[in-house]
């Protein structure tokens, strides 16, 4: 009886699930394809760079959730990475554009896929770095150390007066990507879509995997991983990086569509905001984050529209979410258990 | 020397507002187990209460009354309406609502104030300045911040450490569950220590008036020097807080004091400038860094 | 001893002016059910807590093996072949049954860095894992959230886990606490089935069942260890007589 299990090996409600999650995915692409059309059809073009700015802050949200809904990582430092892949596609089209070498041996690019690859690789590598400290700490004091760690970045962003300080830096036209104009509001959603696809298409493998179980237990006890023999920190670790890295593509994109980098990126409310994300759309849930990222886009544009305190409004909501709802809009999470202090 | 002498004591006054601050906040932490990201608008609620009041009235007195009622009000209101329902959730649901406040209060203060940062005149009996050591004048007004911070802090020391409340605080940071067992009211308790984590914050906030300028934002810059003070001095240790506060303070003075000179002398003035900005903001981030490589917990924590 | 397989020498632990172990010293030998039993506060959570890496020693040493562990990780201990089932379940509540004991089973087989491949089609994981649910008896409750079991349930779990990761020395704490009695013989039947495979620790408070199956006995009494023997010799003994069984218990 138990063989015949075995050999099934999945849960038979599973495939059900499957079938209605491959259904919304197709109505999802369909969505997706259409919008631009759509938007042009109904005189209303500003839609198209609306839905960039959601689709590049899903990924940036979706990276948080690895670590902060899947693993339980409260880090509140996010946007450092963010901001990271932003200067990387920002400092590389300032050396490009003066024709000279960063640091005196790397050159610039306006290339989309080398800026992008670097971006991947240094936003990797603050994560490293960062996430070795951080990852020494558990609970009040992580949250705490990955928000000033951030601050920290941020300060040196400020400082670097050759690439604007506060004032920020003006990236003149977007990389260039397989001649195509990428100038074009349409033609650049595209582009981010793809990425989004690509992104969210590993990222589905990534939680599933013998590493994406290892850190949803890490989330439900990090007690019982260690007594069978799994030491939690480097999966952590790895996690952060991987986290850090996907913040990074965000930010590179964000970069090419405002064509401007600043410290505002690698603000601490900006951490806030896609923590916010993370939790309205449900963490440990694949597309929560983007779900969430689409409210919170979406709010603030129609909040805006009304007045410009609109933040006057949003925080009483977010107030409202967090005590009467357990999280997440959509996927009402279950009573999980809070992590020991 | 004259000047490495204001520079310290410029450190320790800055410390001294950080230690209100981090108080409050790490007995709230070690206590309560909820992080409160709004203790910096408490900070900031302070500071305009008595900003508001010193520029009606005139009067200091009235002001510092306004600013500590201004706060404590505030604080009681934000622990009954939001905090107290947060004890039980996880920190995901705490920071989600701090944060709301913070928007919150932040934009409501914008509303009601403006942009405009407020000026808050000194009083006139503190405006001059004392010799300290023969030949170096300091500002009265800043020694006497400096004495009131001390004041509090040995105040603190007493409360926490004599008296019987302080006794269940103390507990209460280690043996949560302890405290509970012993029908002492913990949701009193909780209100005392949230009570007076507020006023301590808007006594910060209030005697930073005439020496800063009064605007929307200054809260969360502080708050996060905050929490890096206690994470160096170790969460839930009020001595932790302390010694934090003064490293933090000293070391953010001085590197933005001395690191511009000494590094001109290495370089020219404007790459060293730039370079000694960066380096100075920084630089207590490195040391929380260097703590953390040796005591993750903090210097002064219990925990193991 | 040669035949030692875990060896604790003057194992003391204090905390704050509480001493939970005091020089406790004992042996369990390769193959044995090693029973531990004391009143409460005797120091057994404590002690395997210790053994486990869980709680550093203020002194004393914890040989496994001929190897000192004393200084090393539960994680690492764990994968020299220790394995313990908690009193106070700690288990995965988010996930399945099978998801709990496939974990077991990844960790067992090495590292978990594969970032790509479905682990829950994963037959290398799936299939010991539910044959190590049928071994406690769980196999219809595979795909059972572990938050929606029963406490007894979670117990077999607990055990379902710590075979998993295949142990060679098994450390028991209270695998009967809570249960019914028909879940409490089903235990024991399963046990005495263990013994044949692996050397075990049991801290438990069920004497008829320390009785029925243990080789050997130690008596933990304040933080030490009063005497080590069979059943027949603990019962006999005069000092455990009066520190302990005096109360009533047998």
């Amino acid at each position: 009886m138990a063989r015949t299990e075995a050999a099934a090996g999945v849960n038979p409600g599973a495939r059900r699930i499957l079938l209605l999650r491959g259904a919304g995915l197709v109505v999802l692409a369909v969505v997706l394809l259409l919008l631009p059309m759509t938007a042009n059809a109904i005189g209303d073009p500003a839609l198209i760079t609306l839905a960039t700015r959601m689709i590049i802050y899903a990924i940036a949200a979706a990276s948080l959730n690895l670590i902060l809904g899947y693993g339980g990582l409260v880090s509140f430092g996010h946007a450092a990475y963010f901001g990271v892949g932003g200067y990387v596609v920002g400092i590389l089209y300032f050396h490009f554009a003066a024709d000279d070498l960063f640091l005196g041996f790397i050159p610039g690019s306006n290339q989309f896929l080398i800026t992008l690859f670097a971006a991947m690789v240094v936003s990797g590598l603050a994560a490293l770095v960062l996430g070795a400290l951080s990852l020494r700490t558990t609970g009040l004091q992580f949250i705490m150390i990955t928000l000033a760690f951030a601050q920290m970045v941020f300060f040196l962003f400020v400082s670097l007066k050759v690439y604007g300080g506060d004032d920020g830096l003006i990236v003149r036209r977007r990389n260039l990507l397989f001649g195509l104009n990428m100038a074009n509001d349409t033609t650049f959603y595209f582009v981010c879509v793809t990425i989004a696809a690509l992104y969210f298409a590993v990222f589905w493998r990534l939680v599933g995997s013998r590493f994406g179980l290892v850190l949803g237990g890490i989330r439900q006890n990090e007690r019982r991983l260690a007594a069978i023999g799994i030491s939690t920190y480097r999966y952590k670790l790895v996690a952060f990086v991987i986290a850090g890295i996907g913040a990074g593509i965000a930010g590179a994109l964000m970069a090419n569509f405002s064509k401007f980098v600043s410290p505002d990126m690698l603000h601490w409310s900006r951490s806030g905001e896609l923590m916010i994300m993370v939790i309205l759309g449900g963490g440990a849930t694949l597309f929560g984050p983007a779900i969430g990222a689409v409210i919170l886009v979406g709010l603030e544009t129609v909040l805006t529209g009304w007045t410009e305190h609109w933040q006057f409004i949003l925080g009483p909501i977010l107030i409202l979410i967090a005590l009467f709802t357990r999280g997440g809009v959509l996927t009402l999470l279950e009573n999980r258990r809070a992590p020991d202090a | 020397m004259t000047l490495a002498l204001e520079q310290i004591l410029n450190g320790v006054q800055f410390g001294v507002a950080l230690f209100l601050l981090a108080a409050g906040l790490t007995l709230i932490f070690g206590i309560m187990g909820v992080i409160n990201l709004a203790h910096g608008s408490l900070y900031l609620i302070g500071a305009y209460g008595a900003a508001l009041v010193s520029q009606r009235t005139g009067s200091f007195i009235l002001a510092i009354l306004a600013g500590l009622a201004a706060s404590a009000i505030a604080g009681l209101i934000i622990e009954f309406v939001v905090i107290r329902k947060l004890y039980a959730r996880d920190h995901v649901q705490q920071v989600l609502a701090t944060f709301g406040l913070i928007l919150f209060i932040n934009e409501g203060a914008t509303i009601l104030f403006g942009r405009q940062p407020l000026f808050v005149a000194m009083p006139p009996a503190l405006s001059g300045a004392v010799e300290i050591i023969p030949g170096v004048p300091y500002p009265t007004y800043r020694l006497a911040v400096i004495a009131v911070g001390l004041l509090v802090a040995f105040g603190l020391y007493l409360f926490v450490n004599k008296t019987r409340v302080g006794m269940l605080v103390r507990a209460g940071a280690t043996h949560r569950d302890m405290v509970r067992a012993l029908g002492v009211d913990i949701r009193l308790l909780y209100t005392l220590v949230f009570g007076l984590g507020a006023l301590l914050a808007g006594l910060a906030g209030l005697m930073a008036g005439p020496l800063l300028a009064v605007q929307v934002g200054m809260g969360e810059q502080i708050l996060i020097l905050t929490f890096v003070v206690v994470v160096i001095g170790g969460v839930g240790s009020i001595r932790g807080a302390f010694f934090g506060a003064m490293i933090v303070g000293i070391t953010d003075t001085l590197l933005r004091g001395f690191l511009p000179a000494l590094l001109r002398s290495l370089m020219t003035t404007s790459q060293a400038d730039a370079l000694a900005a960066g380096l100075s903001s920084m630089g207590i981030y490195l040391i929380m860094a260097l703590v953390l490589l040796i005591k993750p917990q903090g210097l002064f924590s219990g925990q193991n | 001893m040669p035949d030692a397989l875990l060896r604790v020498d003057h194992l003391t632990k204090r905390f704050g002016g509480l001493t939970a172990t005091n020089d406790l010293s004992l042996e369990v030998r390769t193959g044995e059910l090693h029973a531990v039993i004391g009143p409460n506060g005797a120091g057994k959570t404590t002690l395997i807590s210790q053994l486990f890496g869980e709680l550093a020693p203020n002194a004393g040493t914890i040989h496994f093996a001929g190897e000192d562990i004393t200084a090393l990780s539960t994680a690492a201990r764990v994968r020299r072949g220790l394995a313990r089932s908690f009193q106070i379940t700690q288990l995965l509540f988010d996930y399945s049954a099978l998801d709990n004991v496939a974990l077991a089973v990844q960790a067992h087989l090495g590292h978990s860095y594969h970032f790509w491949a479905d682990a829950r089609s994963d037959r290398a994981l799936t299939e010991p894992a539910l044959l190590g649910l049928a071994r406690v008896g769980l196999e219809g409750r595979a795909h059972v959230a572990v938050k929606e079991m029963s406490h007894g349930e979670q117990k077999q779990l607990e055990l379902a886990i710590a075979l998993a990761t295949r142990p060679r020395l098994l450390l028991l704490d209270e695998p009967m606490a809570g249960l019914g009695t028909t879940e409490c013989a089903a235990t024991i039947d399963l046990l005495r089935k263990l013994k044949q495979e692996t050397t075990i620790l049991l801290v438990e408070h069920d004497m008829d069942a320390v009785f029925a199956l243990a080789d050997r006995i130690s008596v933990l009494v304040d933080g030490q260890c009063i005497t080590t023997g069979t059943g027949e010799e603990v019962r006999n003994n005069e000092t455990v007589r009066i520190a302990y069984l005096g109360e009533g218990n047998v």
